[in-house]
């Protein structure tokens, strides 16, 4: 087969929030082995009982269809979209920091922080919990900064997206 | 009726009948006592109890596969529902159809390690097309509906519905499939679009070494969408290929038809598929035993595909014009659509195409050498062929060289009558597969063509068949070897035959007089129209042990990793170049 550029895509979900429905979506990922580089799912019609999937994932076109059509099989996903080809879309991540230190480090945590307009949502003598909001590069960059100054943990969300402009999925 | 309240286990029977079950396959346990209690208590649900659950998808498949049905299975909890599993995938490779009931422990106890527990639901998964744990007696009647929904819509595939003790014994009002609401979100496109359809047709007018790829999409599409493909193959003059899962869609005796394409098909109809301009690919997936090497597969030809799965569109091969749709719709329209002037089945290039295709076929690719008074497994299913003339026959095969024999020798006029395990290739397939067939086709001749491996891996169906007087036949093309294997390990690995010699075998004969049976062994060519005529005649199950020559192989053969271009045509021709690295690994 001819080569095909490997591409980075971010692949919104709606789907019944029955059980097993997220082992399905990541059963069928790992059985056909495709990539997931990140993954979030939440209720977001309690009423409808729908949950929202939200991947990023990578590959050649022929294989993103494939993920596609693979998905778009799954008796519970009601919809399938591809934010990354259907126009405009927005992304965000959200990730908590903590970061050890003292003395002149702490000061320059709290600094590069600033910058990244991250918020302090905990803090003790020698420690702070950073929240940052961002896109996914914006999170690496701020976590990469924060190595040398003490970092000791982090927790991310996983990248959720909606599209721009007045369209639901 | 009043709106009575009426047990889990009543509502699953009532249920089975309101969906048209007639037969179910199934073996008894602890978990589906309240089930097997109220299938004691009726008569219209007629239960057949098999030896080993794998055995009782089988013979739902077969069942399912020779009438267009939905196959119906019952197995307990736990070990039940493992051994199911094999059928399962099964019907999952091949899309048939089949809705299986698994027992489950009660509710509070899942997730207990309980006795006979297993994560039934998480197992299936994967080799289902969609499965369910029932956690509630109400939701217990709308469930199986949809079950049977799923099970039979779009591409049809295998549905576990997974039902603990306790659901069972509980109480509940009864829903009837038409008080079931419509499904939520699950309707697969079957309707093409019709510029989909105005595109196909453009190219196929415009075709001069057009070929037609059909498959078993076509045949679960059903009779009314075979005798279209028939109509439409016929009307245009194109030539027509089949996959091992299409055999019958097309009339096998028909001039149009090449037979069959992929690893064993026939030269003529491998090299129309690498040599035309256009193909029109019906109802199959360019499985990788129809391709052989993916870069060299047909390489100048546009491409039709008509699927009702989208993902068995541009999965492996890029195709041109995809057709999303039912395959019956899609041939209706392409029969209303087609203007014959546009490219008469006499025009010049067509006739040249044709031309080129006869003396593909005058190279007779499957003609073999005989041997003296060894019997040829080739020659053994050509006489049963011929003697079998003018009876309706059922063919069921297990996983082998047989198998591949079977479908290059066999000509099948008629959708329904040949079900083999392609997709996953599962030995043991065919002796139960028969036993639905027979339970379907109670007067009809059904033929297992086993080799002497395949048989024994659910030889244990013999009881079963005893128990209901099934007289279908068991003709055994026995070479002492798992023939494929032998052959790849021939052609492969310098004819060092590791593990594949069939040593201890049982004595067929009387194998099938300690069931009940009758058997017998032949193994010279003069005694084998006589031994397959008692066999077809005979009144009940039979077993005929044919003794086959041992170092027959299966040709022609496209070596894995080799094009169409590049088949073997016999054991004369020998490997000119080693088979690849590449192609080593594939198997």
């Amino acid at each position: 087969m001819e080569k095909q550029e490997i591409r980075r895509h971010t692949v919104a979900l709606l789907v019944d929030n029955e059980a097993g429905v997220l082992g399905r979506v990541i059963g069928l990922f790992s059985g056909r082995g495709y990539n997931i580089e990140s993954l979030t799912v939440a209720e977001v019609d309690t009423a409808g009982q729908v949950s929202r999937i939200t991947i990023v994932t990578s590959g050649t076109p022929m294989v993103i269809e494939q993920i596609k059509a693979q998905l778009r099989r799954l008796v519970p996903v009601h919809k399938v979209c591809d934010l990354t080809l259907e126009g405009p879309s927005v992304s965000r991540e959200l990730a908590l920091v903590k970061v050890v230190g003292s003395g002149e480090k702490r000061v320059e945590s709290l600094r590069i922080a600033d910058i990244f307009r991250a918020r302090a949502v905990d803090s003790t003598n020698d420690s702070f919990v950073f929240e940052i909001v961002g896109s996914t590069d914006k999170l690496d960059a701020f976590i990469r900064l924060m190595q040398p100054l003490g970092l000791v943990d982090v927790s991310r969300t996983g990248v959720v997206a909606i599209a721009r402009g007045p369209k639901p999925i | 009726m009043a709106e009575e309240s009426i047990s889990g286990a009543e509502v699953v029977l009532k249920a089975l009948v309101d969906q048209g079950v007639e037969v179910i396959f199934g073996y008894p346990g602890g978990a589906v006592l309240p089930l097997y209690d109220e299938i004691f208590k009726q008569n219209r649900l007629r239960h057949i109890l098999v030896r080993h659950e794998q055995a009782a998808v089988h013979a739902a498949e077969g069942y399912a596969r020779s009438t267009g049905k939905v196959g119906c299975v019952l197995v307990t909890s736990g070990p039940g529902a493992t051994n199911a599993v094999t059928g399962l995938l099964d019907a999952m490779c091949d899309s048939v159809p089949v809705v299986c009931l698994c027992g489950q422990v009660p509710t509070h106890l899942i997730g207990n390690d309980a006795f006979q527990e297993a994560d039934t639901t998480g197992i299936t998964r994967p080799c289902t097309k969609h499965n369910y744990l029932v956690k509630d007696t109400a939701l217990l009647a709308k469930t199986l509906h949809e079950a049977f929904y799923v099970a039979r819509t779009g591409r049809p595939g295998p549905v576990v519905v997974d039902l603990p003790k306790d659901v069972l014994a509980g109480k509940s009002v009864y829903v009837a499939p038409d008080e079931v609401p419509p499904h939520k979100t699950y309707r697969p496109q079957l309707k093409a679009d019709p510029r989909s359809i105005d595109e196909a047709l453009a190219l196929m007018a415009s075709a001069k070494r057009p070929v037609f790829y059909v498959g078993g999409g076509v045949v679960n599409s059903g009779v009314e969408a075979c005798r279209m493909l028939t109509e439409f193959v016929r009307t245009t003059g194109f030539p027509c290929t089949q996959t091992l899962m299409g055999l019958g869609a097309f009339p096998g005796t028909d001039r149009q038809s090449l037979g069959m394409v992929g690893m064993h098909g026939t030269y003529e109809a491998n090299l129309a598929m690498h040599g035309c301009d256009v193909m029109i690919c019906i109802g199959a997936r360019f499985d990788d035993r129809v391709t052989g090497r993916l870069n060299a597969f047909s390489p100048g030809s546009k491409k039709i595909h008509v699927d009702v799965d989208p993902s068995s569109i541009n999965k492996s091969v890029m195709v041109d014009i995809p057709v999303v749709g039912d395959a019956a719709g899609v041939l209706a329209a392409f029969l209303q659509g087609w203007d014959a002037k546009r490219n008469p089945a006499d025009s010049p290039a067509l006739t040249e195409w044709w031309g080129q295709i006869e003396r593909w076929r005058a190279v007779d690719c499957l003609r073999y050498a005989t041997n003296g008074q060894v019997i040829k497994p080739q020659y053994a299913l050509q006489r049963l062929q011929a003697l079998t003339t003018g009876r309706e026959l059922f063919i069921t095969t297990e996983v082998g060289q047989h198998q591949m024999w079977a479908a290059q020798f066999l000509k099948f006029d008629s959708p329904y009558h040949w079900m083999t395990s392609g997709g996953l290739g599962t030995m043991g397939y065919g002796l139960p597969a028969a036993m639905g067939v027979q339970l379907a086709h109670p007067d009809a001749l059904v033929i297992d063509i086993a080799g002497e491996a395949s048989i024994q891996m659910n030889i244990q169906e013999l009881s079963t068949i005893k128990q209901y007087r099934l007289p279908l036949k068991v003709f055994i093309l026995n070479n002492m070897y798992m023939g494929m294997v032998r052959q790849w390990q021939e052609l492969l690995h310098g004819g060092r035959y590791s593990e594949t010699y069939s040593g201890s075998l049982p004595d067929f004969v009387k194998l099938a007089d300690a069931y009940g049976a009758s058997g017998a062994v032949v193994d010279k060519v003069d005694d084998l129209d006589e031994a397959i005529k008692r066999m077809v005649n005979s009144q009940g199950a039979y077993i005929l042990d044919c003794r086959v020559d041992p170092t027959e192989n299966c040709f022609p053969m496209i070596l894995s990793g080799s094009a169409h271009n590049e088949m073997l045509l016999g054991p004369g021709e020998h490997v000119e170049k080693p088979v690849s690295e590449e192609g080593m690994v594939l198997v």
